[in-house]
């Protein structure tokens, strides 16, 4: 499975995103399991909400954090993020 | 106390609400206690929001609401809202027996995130057989209304002697039902598996098999099905990381408000385990004798206390150590180091007799009545 940069990105809904007070990050739950996540990783998955595709992701966070050059390390994620499947694309 | 090392105690993460001890059914594998009848008091609806809100404070996130059977708890749908208000991820650890689709949509509504459930076996003679009660068919529709009504579907099946040569269709029947986790529970030999042990005990080969077909499967399945293996262990070198640390991770609660740093914590001698009507959760969790029994290390014993891996699998689990040797504090006799592992290899090898054997005792079955002789 790799990741069509055409296609929008959606969170799965078979997982849960949610911030820890306790633990203060953002984490992913779901059946038997808990992932803790980086501030950037979390800041990306925010943005899967099935309305952008890659491009426009990067282009978002890149306007959001005033940089340039993230699309490596966001698409590196996004891969990772869909052979976990805690995102979708349809 | 041994180890009252209070610093560095890190907060509970996964909560498991075991709200009640009644049952439908009667696996003879049950990890409930042996004289759970004894133990028929439930705390109220009030006190388990109270625990709830409390160790959600603290910072648990992962809430299994088990048993016994939690549907037979009428409160469940008001527990399951409280628990997703306070932002827990629940989990509906089920038989399935008795789930109709109303209140597959009433838990739903309510935020129920998952549900689990046990399957026996991939027939239904050997599935109603281990159920002790005729279930097998009213399980699949369960699973298939799971599926329907949007939750991620976990299911269980916990391996032993008698199905563990339907490996392969416990799986393929898996698949059908369109689960999205497998748990394959090898059975882990405590209350009533314990009891039951000779009869339930797979041989080496029979593991080594099923092993392999499981293994095929997930990676046949890779990025569809999840595959959980909860490994035998008396058949390893070494001994489960048992509950991630003892009192670092886990927190449960019994029917009756009986606070446990494991499930099994109960059976040790000179615990006092606490109440949650006598304490806090965070008053339970820091400074209660038990959660500080077995904390970091320094109640271990040689081979342990000296080990380059005790802070790996921390010497074991307390209640295995307990079970077969009697001292609650020795090296876990799974472990090739422990002088007690002649214990485990004598273990196997009674089970592979009373296999052999014509006259095999049979299967002591988890009911009240069983119980009560305990
Ligand atoms: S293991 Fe079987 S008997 Fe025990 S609580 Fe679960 S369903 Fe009931
Ligand atoms: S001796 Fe104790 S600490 Fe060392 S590997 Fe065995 S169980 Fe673990």
């Amino acid at each position: 499975m790799s990741l069509n940069t055409e296609k929008t990105i959606k969170f799965s809904p078979m997982h849960r995103l949610q911030w820890e007070e306790a633990q203060q990050k953002d984490v992913i739950l779901y059946p038997e399991g808990m992932v803790e996540l980086n501030q950037s990783s979390a800041e990306i998955l925010k943005l899967c909400d099935g309305t952008r595709n890659l491009d426009q992701l990067v282009a978002d966070l890149e306007e959001k954090f005033a940089t340039t050059g993230l699309k490596n390390d966001i698409s590196g994620f996004l891969e990772v993020a869909l052979g976990n499947g805690w995102i979708q694309q349809n | 106390m041994a180890g009252s090392n209070k610093t560095n105690i890190t907060p509970p993460r996964w909560l498991l609400a075991e709200l009640t001890y009644k049952c439908p059914l009667q696996c003879p594998y049950c990890s409930n206690p042996l004289d759970y009848a004894q133990h028929s008091d439930e705390i109220s609806t009030d006190d388990w929001k109270r625990v709830l809100s409390e160790a959600r404070k603290m910072g648990a996130v992962q809430l299994g609401f088990s048993g016994g059977e939690p549907l037979t708890r009428q409160d469940l749908p008001e527990l399951v809202q409280h628990a997703r208000e306070l932002g827990y991820y629940s989990n509906l650890i089920t038989s399935g027996y008795g789930l109709t689709e109303e209140k597959i949509i009433q838990l739903k509504e309510a935020g129920l995130d998952h549900i689990q459930i046990s399957i026996q076996a991939s027939t239904q003679d050997l599935n109603d057989h281990i159920a002790g009660t005729e279930s097998f068919h009213s399980k699949q529709e369960v699973a298939r209304l799971v599926k329907k009504h949007g939750y991620p579907m976990v299911l269980c099946v916990v391996i032993h002697r008698e199905n563990i040569h339907q490996m392969a269709d416990i799986l393929a029947m898996a698949e059908e039902l369109g689960a999205d986790y497998v748990e394959l529970a090898n059975t882990q030999y405590y209350g009533w598996a314990h009891a039951n042990r000779d009869l339930l005990m797979p041989t080496q080969e029979q593991y080594q098999e099923a092993e392999e077909i499981a293994q095929a499967f997930k990676e046949k399945v890779a990025g569809k099905m999840k595959i959980y293996y909860v490994i035998p262990d008396f058949h390893e070198d070494r001994p489960k990381a048992c509950m991630n640390g003892w009192g670092t991770t886990f927190l449960t609660i019994a029917p009756d408000g009986v606070a446990l740093p494991c499930h099994s914590a109960r059976e040790l001698p000179g615990l006092d385990c606490p109440n949650v009507n006598d304490a806090s959760i965070s008053e339970i969790w820091h400074e209660s004798k038990a959660f500080n029994f077995f904390r970091g290390t320094e109640w271990m014993q040689e081979p342990c206390k000296s080990c380059d891996e005790k802070d790996k699998d921390f010497g074991g689990c307390r209640c295995q150590a307990y079970l077969l040797t009697g001292d609650m504090y020795k090296t876990d006799p799974v472990c090739s180091k422990s002088p007690d592992k002649h214990i485990i290899t004598e273990a196997i090898e009674s089970a592979r007799l009373s296999a052999l054997a014509s006259n095999e005792k049979p299967l002591i079955f988890r009911n009240s009545k069983n119980s009560k002789a305990y």
